[in-house]
């Protein structure tokens, strides 16, 4: 790790005054990408700007209509909540899936979405229930967020205040990991809408995506039958030493129609 | 608590609980990097980047003038303090009787480097981080070059070359059998199974990484090292003898609490010779605590064989001969023991535990541009049982056998049994195991338990593996024939104190085993004292005279029997204390129970009141036994020991996406007399997890084009977890060991020995294909399951 400045600000206000003021700042989370990251050396921020003692931007409400959850809400928050299970459980259960226990009550799910890594969780259940993005500028709905590899719409020094996650008919999410790293090799999310059916998949593409074949004809049928071989296009599908594009595009296939089942409503 | 009762519930055959985990699970251990000496300084190594590379030029100083820095070394300061290389301490020679060949393996290199790891330059500063900051200012200038990882095409003529010395990157090739008897073998078998059989690569992982603190004593121009070692009298013959840092006299080398070694810490690195060297030169004591990524990619890694092997059988499915071609990657540089592993330690068990009249192995050894290749949990005998075990499976299954039938059909049944590679087994009953294994797994419902997983869309297989593996390494005379450089013998020695309790030096080491536990059990059975009163000393080079450290299972065997020689000695002459004591003639004293008594009588002495009589020297002529009570041996085997077992895997793969889960795995194994049985059912367990580990999960991959370690952390190598296992059932069957006075064989590898062929004899099995290879991803799997 290379020298850095370490800051603690109390408000919104204060974190954006810093962000404009500092050479070169990043904001700090829960830390677990970030500063693996730097001991790594592959990050050498000025400054950290821990947002752990900023009031208002951490804690989940539900309403009739909404989940809403705080940027420095930890994994295992959202995993152990009670409203949470009731209203979302597909979006508890995604929780409790994320990382080890430590990793759980480190991480954030701002912290998560602002990286966007293209194997993390929660972008398929923000992808998959159209969640907004609420930032301290702007509302940005998820499917104009996520823009593929560890890239988001946020402009710089822009904070993820908070998510709004609609409540659904129902949902469910079948996460196959990556054996070492427990991230996902494939995740897929299945949502039952007012919207409609939204089907978004992680882990196996350069970036959350959704499925619109699958989310079609589920509209018309929901039920795994329906999305028999339908799978997400290989040549569009990562590929590495752990699983190649051909086996990632037929996991697609597999965890959707497992999903499917899942849901309930 | 009484003599009769201590040795009940610390003697031999005990389950007592660790002694050392106390100050283990309490944080209170004393590993490497727990040492701080007055006024220490810090080094980080520079590292290749390259696989393989000219070394143009080091400009080192922007890094000299970096805050904190004291100095920064190269090759060339090195070679001007004449220090020798790393050396391989086994000797093995070509089939046509030329010696192995290789080129220097250099402290830190001079004119190339040979692997993405390899040691350039150490910069020694005030603070750890200040060293990490300098070291990325060495500006090293690099010529790079093309590079080889895979021993596939790595003997081409055109393929890069590793070292000049060794033409077509080949550093032996090595032959063991016999070549005629073996052919004529395969020209009268009826059938004749072959397979195509690779052990992959894996990267050890110790939970401590590797660790070193040098230090220099100007007054008495001694160097002490603390380091993760398994052998730190081996180590300190290396450094002294070979490499020259200093004389044997003026070097001490501890190994203190170390944290799992699985072979990785039995070899002499070049970080460690760096800090004891640099300790003199800075005049400060140099510590180096490796981080995980250099672990990986500088540790020794382990396996990494390609194998073409050949089983010929008569029409009534008899074994008739083996015949077997193996090339095995050695890395860039040889390390200690590494023209041992996949030779003498690997062809000399591909007889297993069947009767084979005829076995021809031939293996090449091949240098490529990765990190060294030695000793790894089971060295060698993984390789050779994989070999044999896969081969059987497949046979039985091509004969349309029962594969526990198509065993036992071919056991070895008669003892001693001389087989056709060197081995000599002395004892054993291996279908004790497999029968007891069968009767575990309920063998005989198995079909039941099939039917029942694929109505649930599930495939089922189960996989047998009759492994045997040669322990309690070695008879001195035995291995220096073979190419060893040293004689593989074990000391100790029993030092009783006045008050009787009692301090035993041994020159085996613990880094996981238990030894302070299962040594004390032994000296608190024999001598009738509390284990409390029993204190292990290990891992000093100024306290424990010589010793040869702990691998191969081989610090039960052969440690533990040294204790037992010294013991017998302490009882000698104590006896003859107590006769004059007691007043009595020597073979009236019976020793019972931690008491010397007059036999018939009720006159006596107690083990402690014994001992202070020998300090005080009152009672007894000195000038015929000398006073005091502490005893040495230095105990060579008469023969390798050969632990055996059968262990059955039972697979559930779900078709859809290829995870394979075990669902049960039943050891059952032979490691002839046992002393802790909890301990010895822990080593299985651990063995276990990583046989399941190299068959499912553990991979250590280079890029074929770069030669970049891309299994280089554990976002990509992975290691096994708890919940990747099941619950493991384990058995035990026993034939005591002739060759050592206490019939224990060695059970610290069987595991990860028996495990591998177990597992992928059951998905083939489940799957219904003949070969899959390791580790079995879930894309292997699923591939497999689809016919793609
Ligand atoms: C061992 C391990 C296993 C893991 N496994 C999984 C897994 O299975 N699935 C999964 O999805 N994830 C996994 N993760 C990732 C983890 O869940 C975290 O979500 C992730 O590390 C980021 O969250 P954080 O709070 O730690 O963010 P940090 O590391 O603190 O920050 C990450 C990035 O986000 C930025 N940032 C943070 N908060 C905000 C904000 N409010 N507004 C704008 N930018 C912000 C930071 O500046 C930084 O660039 C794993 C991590 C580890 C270490």
């Amino acid at each position: 790790m290379y020298q850095f400045e370490y800051h603690r600000p109390k408000t919104l206000d204060e974190v954006t005054a810093l962000l404009a003021r500092l050479e070169s700042p990043k904001i700090l989370a829960g830390g677990m990408t970030l500063l693996a990251t730097m001991k790594q050396r592959l990050a050498a921020p000025s400054d950290l700007i821990d947002l752990q003692d900023v009031t208002g931007i951490a804690g989940i409400s539900v309403d009739a209509k909404n989940v809403t959850i705080g940027a420095m809400t930890c994994h295992h928050d959202v995993a152990s909540s009670k409203d949470v299970a009731k209203a979302i459980p597909a979006l508890a259960y995604l929780a409790g899936r994320i990382g080890d226990p430590l990793v759980r009550h480190r991480g954030t799910i701002g912290g998560s979405i602002a990286n966007n890594d293209p194997s993390a969780d929660y972008p398929a259940a923000c992808l998959g229930l159209g969640a907004t993005i609420v930032t301290n500028s702007r509302e940005i709905p998820a499917d104009d967020y996520f823009r593929g590899m560890f890239e988001t719409a946020l402009k710089e020094n822009e904070i993820i205040v908070k998510i709004v996650f609609p409540i659904p008919q129902g949902a469910a999410y079948q996460k196959f990991p990556n054996p070492a790293s427990r991230y996902a090799m494939v995740g897929v999310f299945v949502a039952k809408t007012a919207a409609g059916v939204r089907v978004a998949v992680t882990g196996a593409g350069p970036g959350v995506f959704r499925m619109t074949a699958m989310e079609t004809a589920l509209a018309k049928n929901f039920s795994a039958a329906a999305i028999d071989g339908i799978t997400a296009p290989v040549e569009e599908m990562l590929q590495d030493m752990h699983a190649s594009s051909e086996y990632r595009a037929a996991l697609t296939s597999v965890m959707a129609k497992r999903a499917v089942a899942g849901v309930s409503a | 608590m009484n003599a009769i009762d201590a040795k009940k519930a610390t003697g031999i055959g005990a389950s007592v609980p660790r002694k050392e985990d106390f100050r283990f699970i309490t944080g209170n251990g004393h590993y490497t990097d727990d040492i701080c000496r007055p006024g220490q300084a810090y080094a980080c190594f520079v590292r290749s980047p390259y696989a393989h590379a000219t070394v143009d030029d080091i400009d080192f100083a922007d890094a000299l003038a970096a805050p904190g820095v004291i100095l920064v070394l190269t090759g060339k300061d090195v070679a001007a303090d004449g220090l020798g290389g790393l050396i391989c301490g086994w000797l093995v020679h070509s089939k046509d009787g030329s010696p192995m060949k290789t080129g220097a393996h250099p402290v830190l290199a001079l004119t190339h480097v040979r692997y993405v790891g390899d040691h350039v330059a150490v910069v020694i500063a005030e603070t750890a981080a200040q060293a990490r900051d300098a070291a990325e200012l060495v500006d090293v200038s690099y010529g790079e070059l093309a590079s080889v990882t895979a021993v596939s095409g790595a003997q081409a003529p055109d393929a890069p070359q590793v070292h000049p010395e060794a033409p077509r990157n080949t550093c032996f090739e090595w032959e063991l059998g016999d070549k005629a008897a073996t052919e004529a073998a395969f020209n009268n078998a009826a059938k004749v199974v072959s397979l195509d059989i690779a052990n992959n690569r894996l990267i050890p992982n110790a939970m401590e990484p590797r660790a070193a603190v040098g230090e220099y004593d100007k007054g008495t121009g001694v160097y002490t090292l603390y380091t993760t070692s398994q052998n730190p009298h081996v180590a300190r013959l290396v450094l002294s003898a070979f490499v020259g840092v200093a004389p044997e006299n003026k070097l001490r080398v501890i190994a203190p609490d170390v944290g799992g070694g699985f072979g990785s810490k039995i070899f002499i690195y070049s970080e460690e010779t760096v800090c004891v060297w640099a300790s003199k030169k800075v005049g400060r004591p140099v510590k180096w605590i490796a981080d995980r990524s250099e672990s990986f990619v500088s540790d020794a890694h382990g396996r990494d064989h390609q194998t073409h092997a050949e089983l010929a059988l008569d029409a009534n499915g008899k074994m008739l001969g083996l015949r077997v071609k193996t090339k095995a990657n050695l890395g860039a540089y040889l390390q200690l023991f590494s023209a041992s592993v996949p030779t003498y330690l690997y062809a000399t068990l591909l007889s297993g535990q069947y009767d084979l009249p005829a076995i021809y192995c031939e293996v090449d050894g091949v240098l490529t541009h990765t990190a060294p290749v030695d000793a790894y949990r089971g060295a060698g005998r993984p390789e050779a049982t994989f070999v044999i075990e896969r081969l059987v499976e497949t046979a039985a299954r091509e004969l349309g056998e029962d594969p526990a039938e198509f065993r036992r059909k071919n056991f070895i049944r008669k003892f001693p049994h001389q087989t056709p590679v060197i081995m000599a087994y002395d004892v054993g009953d291996y279908e004790a195991s497999l029968n007891e294994a069968c009767r575990m797994i309920d063998y005989a419902n198995f079909p039941q338990r099939r039917r029942e997983a694929e109505a649930r869309g599930m495939r089922r297989g189960i996989g047998f593996s009759a492994y045997i593996e040669a322990c309690g390494i070695a008879p001195s005379a035995a291995v220096g024939s073979l190419g060893a450089g040293v004689g593989l013998w074990e000391s100790a020695e029993v030092r009783v104190n006045p008050t009787g309790s009692v301090e035993v030096l041994t020159g085996a080491h613990s880094h996981g085993q238990g030894h302070e536990t299962t040594f004390a059990q032994l000296v608190s059975d024999r001598l009738g004292i509390p284990i409390e009163s029993v204190e292990i000393v290990h891992g000093d080079t100024d306290k424990v005279q010589f010793g040869m450290g702990t691998y191969g299972s081989r610090s039960g065997a052969v440690g533990m029997s040294a204790i037992q020689v010294a013991l017998d000695k302490v009882i000698a002459k104590a006896r003859k204390i107590a006769a004059h004591v007691l007043e009595a003639g020597e073979g009236d004293i019976v020793f019972e129970n931690g008491h010397f008594t007059v036999a018939g009588t009720d006159r006596g002495l107690a083990f402690a009141e014994l001992a202070l009589q020998a300090y005080t020297g009152h009672k007894f002529p000195t000038s015929e036994i000398e006073p005091g009570l502490k005893e040495t041996s230095f105990y060579d085997p008469t023969n390798f020991t050969f632990p055996a077992g059968t262990h059955i895997a039972e697979v559930e793969i779900d078709p859809g996406t290829g995870v394979v889960k075990v669902i049960k795995f039943v050891a059952v194994d032979d490691f002839g007399n046992i002393i802790n049985p909890m301990i010895v059912e822990g080593q299985v367990h651990g063995g276990v997890a990583q046989g399941i580990g190299q068959a499912l999960l553990e991979n250590a991959v280079y890029d074929p084009d770069t030669g970049q370690l891309l299994s280089g952390s554990f976002m990509d190598y992975c290691m096994p977890r708890a919940d990747d296992l099941p619950s493991f059932d384990v058995g035990v069957t026993v034939t005591a060991a002739p060759s050592n006075p206490l019939g224990l064989k060695g059970c610290g590898e069987a595991g990860a020995i028996g495990a591998p062929p177990a597992i992928i004899n059951a998905i083939t099995d489940a799957l219904g294909v003949r070969d899959i290879a390791m580790p079995v991803t879930p894309e292997r799997a699923w591939r497999a399951a689809n016919g793609l």
